[in-house]
């Protein structure tokens, strides 16, 4: 929502008051705007001066607002400074100058919905404001600048898209990965539909490595998506690392020593978003789930049902978009050598805690459970040439397309009545399928799940319908956490 | 609710096989109801089993329960549970011998199983009421399961394990002693290969346990035991060619499904599917680990 800012000056004892349920930061700006007005060259009012934000009930933080306040003052001084329905964003510095703020994206483009047609940002965030529609950007270097831009003295430097992909950090090649040939097929069919994997595995199976070739699966980003995942990146002020204009499903994964607000939002004032919201249109993998405290993975529960994340606080609620691939990784139990040669050292006790702790929260919503076995030398040193990532993924692109053409969304997000409809499986499948419920003991939920998985399969293969085969491979990546 | 109570070498329902103890336990405390001449098969193993001997144990002890056997066992977790459930599914009767007092519920988790047992067969102890699982009364009670029953079988156990010493106590009983056999790299059987390799007879079927106890034979109805399949195996070939040739490249050994897709030539896909249907038919079962099994 577009803030107002407005000011008034009045006689009486000199002061400077900035109303409009602000934070320590826009307090901060009188010191700053005081100064800037004078560095600047123009005369700060010796007067009682009064700034006010509206709406005056909306809590507002940042230093964004600097720049408006001081050309409010300086408005309400000169009449030859010509508004004409500007926004202005930007932090002042003591010499005037203008500094980059974070969060530039998603407020252009909020500026924008609301029918601000310009707006002045320094020039440093130029090139990201301009991504936004409908807005035309104008870069200021000082507040100098801007005035005289805005008396008709000068001009100020139009903002330009640049549209040029930079040249991202090369993802990591499934073909770098010998071997694994189940773990790659369970990889390209969670590409290929959304669906959530959880891989297990003794340590230094390449559970990690696997996982970090996982984007290279993916196609590449629709713009409007691109600029979505922008958007969260610029309110982080985390743009630097991922430029705005890359088209690649960002990859996110955070240690599990990190803080509950981390991974879904959170902190002081208005929440920032968390480390799912910067997974948006991509992938977030946690390595060594099961070291994950149970708050957290309980946290991730709601946005895994509904793409977004909510964060309450005492003043303002905000919700961030989080649709994102989940990608786990977990040692098959505590000592790690569970089904391996080396045998596993654990207490019958210590299996169950161990596998309770990821069934419970998050289990319903993953739909692959794929084994990731420890290489032998062998396989590493003389395996035959293995696929590259883009022959994958270009099956997966033709997955996507057959089910864009089929229904909207991904198969992972189809609810029980639309997965029977679109699975349209053939009657050997149901006969198999009913068998399944009652031979695998499957829950209406772990049934749906199968088919889901099953119909992606049939994607891929390019088949209309769901049949035999698709249904007994996706029964094989059902959940299954004995203990 | 039964109440336990205590027997003696003078009570009419003293197990008499105890007798052949040198040190014969004073009394017992019992708590539901112990056939004291039933024949009776102990089967015994590791609390940390495979799923592939959890299964087998299970197997093994319906069998017997559906005869009219009793299983006796120590009700520790894995194959004794298995064990007990076993025979318990069957309809059969099962003994428990405990290492701890009659009133104490040891391992925890067996409190669902414990009330089974009562209700179909019994509970007994050694110990006075309230002595805790003491580790050095489980070896005391492993001569109990011993010299309860007429024949031990050990499915699953490490050199180390404590159903050794209860294989043990059976041979100086004079009981027939059975081990299932494992593949010589696994850990779980490294036991019994090892009372094998000294001259325990192995079990492949409920046969060699009724050649090695005629008794048991004789205590069953005989139509029972001549239904039973006479081979450990058989039954592949109701499967499909592209099924069969999976199978046949799998052991009971758990296998990745990687190593049966390197080995047959076939994609990662095909091998998941072609897995997903034996797993259905119940001729593959998947473990935890990712790992999977033939059962047939």
């Amino acid at each position: 929502m577009p803030v107002t800012v407005e000011a008034d000056i009045a006689n009486g004892l000199p002061a400077f008051t900035i109303v409009g349920l602000t934070d320590r930061a826009i307090q901060e700006a009188r010191e700053r705007v005081k100064p800037a007005i004078r560095n600047a060259g123009y005369k700060f009012p010796q007067r009682r001066v009064t700034v006010n934000l509206a709406p005056a009930e909306l809590p507002k933080e940042g230093t964004g607002f600097d720049l408006a306040i001081a050309i409010a003052i300086m408005r309400a001084e000169d009449q030859s400074i010509r508004l004409d329905g500007l926004a202005f964003l930007g932090e002042l510095a003591l010499d005037a100058s203008l500094r980059p703020v974070t969060g530039v994206l998603p407020m252009a483009r909020c500026l924008a919905a609301a029918g601000i047609r310009r707006l002045v940002v320094p020039v440093e965030n130029a090139s990201e404001a301009v991504l936004a529609e409908g807005v035309e950007v104008l870069g200021a270097s000082s507040l100098q600048a801007c005035v005289e831009y805005l008396r008709g003295e000068g001009t100020l430097v139009p903002g330009v898209r640049d549209t040029s992909q930079p040249g991202a950090a090369p993802e990591p090649d499934l073909a770098a990965v010998r071997g694994q040939g189940h773990a790659k097929r369970a990889l390209e069919i969670a590409a290929a539909g959304g669906h959530n994997v959880l891989m297990s595995g003794p340590p230094g199976a390449g559970k990690t490595m696997l996982a970090r070739t996982f984007p290279s699966l993916l196609p590449d980003l629709a713009y409007d998506a691109a600029l979505e995942v922008a958007a969260i990146y610029s309110l982080r002020g985390t743009l630097r690392e991922r430029p705005p204009t890359t088209l690649r499903p960002p990859f996110r994964a955070p240690h599990h020593s990190i803080s509950r607000a981390g991974l879904v939002g959170g902190g002081t004032g208005l929440a920032q978003p968390g480390e799912i919201s910067l997974a948006h249109q991509g992938v977030l993998f946690l390595d060594e789930l099961c070291e994950f405290s149970r708050q957290h993975l309980e946290a991730l529960r709601q946005p895994l049902e509904e793409h977004s994340v909510t964060v309450a606080r005492a003043r303002a609620a905000v919700t961030y978009p989080a649709d994102f691939v989940l990608i786990g990784a977990a040692n098959p139990c505590p000592c790690g050598h569970l089904g391996d040669a080396r045998g596993c050292s654990c207490e019958p006790r210590q299996l169950t805690a161990y596998n309770n702790k990821i069934s419970g929260p998050i289990k319903d919503r993953i739909d692959l459970v794929v084994s990731v076995p420890r290489q032998e030398y062998r396989d590493i040193f003389d395996g035959a040439d293995e696929e590259p990532s883009a022959a994958v993924r270009w099956r997966v692109e033709a997955a996507r397309q057959r089910r864009r053409d089929r229904a909207g969304h991904g198969n992972a997000a189809l609810t029980g009545r639309e997965i029977l409809v679109a699975a349209r499986a053939t009657d050997p499948a149901r006969r198999l399928l009913a068998l399944s419920g009652e031979r695998l003991h499957l829950s209406a939920r772990g049934f749906f799940r199968v088919l889901r998985v099953a119909r992606t399969i049939a994607d891929l293969a390019g088949e209309d319908r769901v049949g035999e085969d698709a249904l007994a491979e996706a029964l094989h990546y059902r959940i299954e956490m004995a203990g | 609710m039964i109440e336990p109570r205590w027997l003696d070498g003078l009570s009419p329902d003293w197990p008499a096989r105890l007798l052949h103890l040198e040190s014969p336990p004073h009394g017992l405390w019992q708590l539901g109801t112990i056939g004291a001449t039933s024949p009776s098969v102990a089967i015994v193993g590791s609390r940390r089993a495979t799923f592939a001997g959890v299964e087998i144990a299970t197997a093994i002890a319906r069998e017997l329960g559906s005869a009219g056997i009793q299983v006796v066992s120590g009700m520790a977790l894995g194959i004794d549970a298995a064990a007990h459930a076993g025979a318990l599914d069957a309809g059969g009767s099962t003994v428990a011998v405990l290492g701890c007092g009659i009133d104490i519920c040891y391992p925890r988790r067996h409190t669902a199983l414990r009330d089974r047992i009562i209700a179909s067969g019994c509970l007994i102890s050694e110990e006075p009421y309230g002595t805790p699982p003491f580790k050095y009364n489980f070896p005391k009670r492993n001569r109990i399961i011993a010299a309860l029953a007429h024949a031990v079988v050990v499915v699953e156990a490490t050199e180390r394990s404590g159903a050794l010493s209860t294989a043990r106590w059976a041979a100086d009983l004079g009981r027939e002693v059975l081990a299932v056999p494992g593949s010589i790299r696994a850990r779980q059987s490294s036991g019994t290969n090892l009372l094998i390799r000294d001259g325990v007879r192995p079990f492949l079927s409920i046969a060699d346990l009724l050649e090695a106890v005629p008794e048991l034979r004789s205590a069953a109805p005989e139509s029972i035991f001549d239904a039973l399949p006479a081979g450990p195996r058989g039954g592949i070939e109701r499967f499909s060619p592209p099924l069969r040739e999976i199978l046949a490249r799998m052991g009971t050994q758990p296998i990745h499904p990687d190593q049966v897709g390197v080995a047959l030539g076939l994609s990662p896909a095909l091998v998941a599917s072609r897995l997903g249907a034996l797993e259905l038919a119940g001729a593959v079962m998947s473990l935890p680990g990712g790992l999977v099994a033939r059962t047939v």
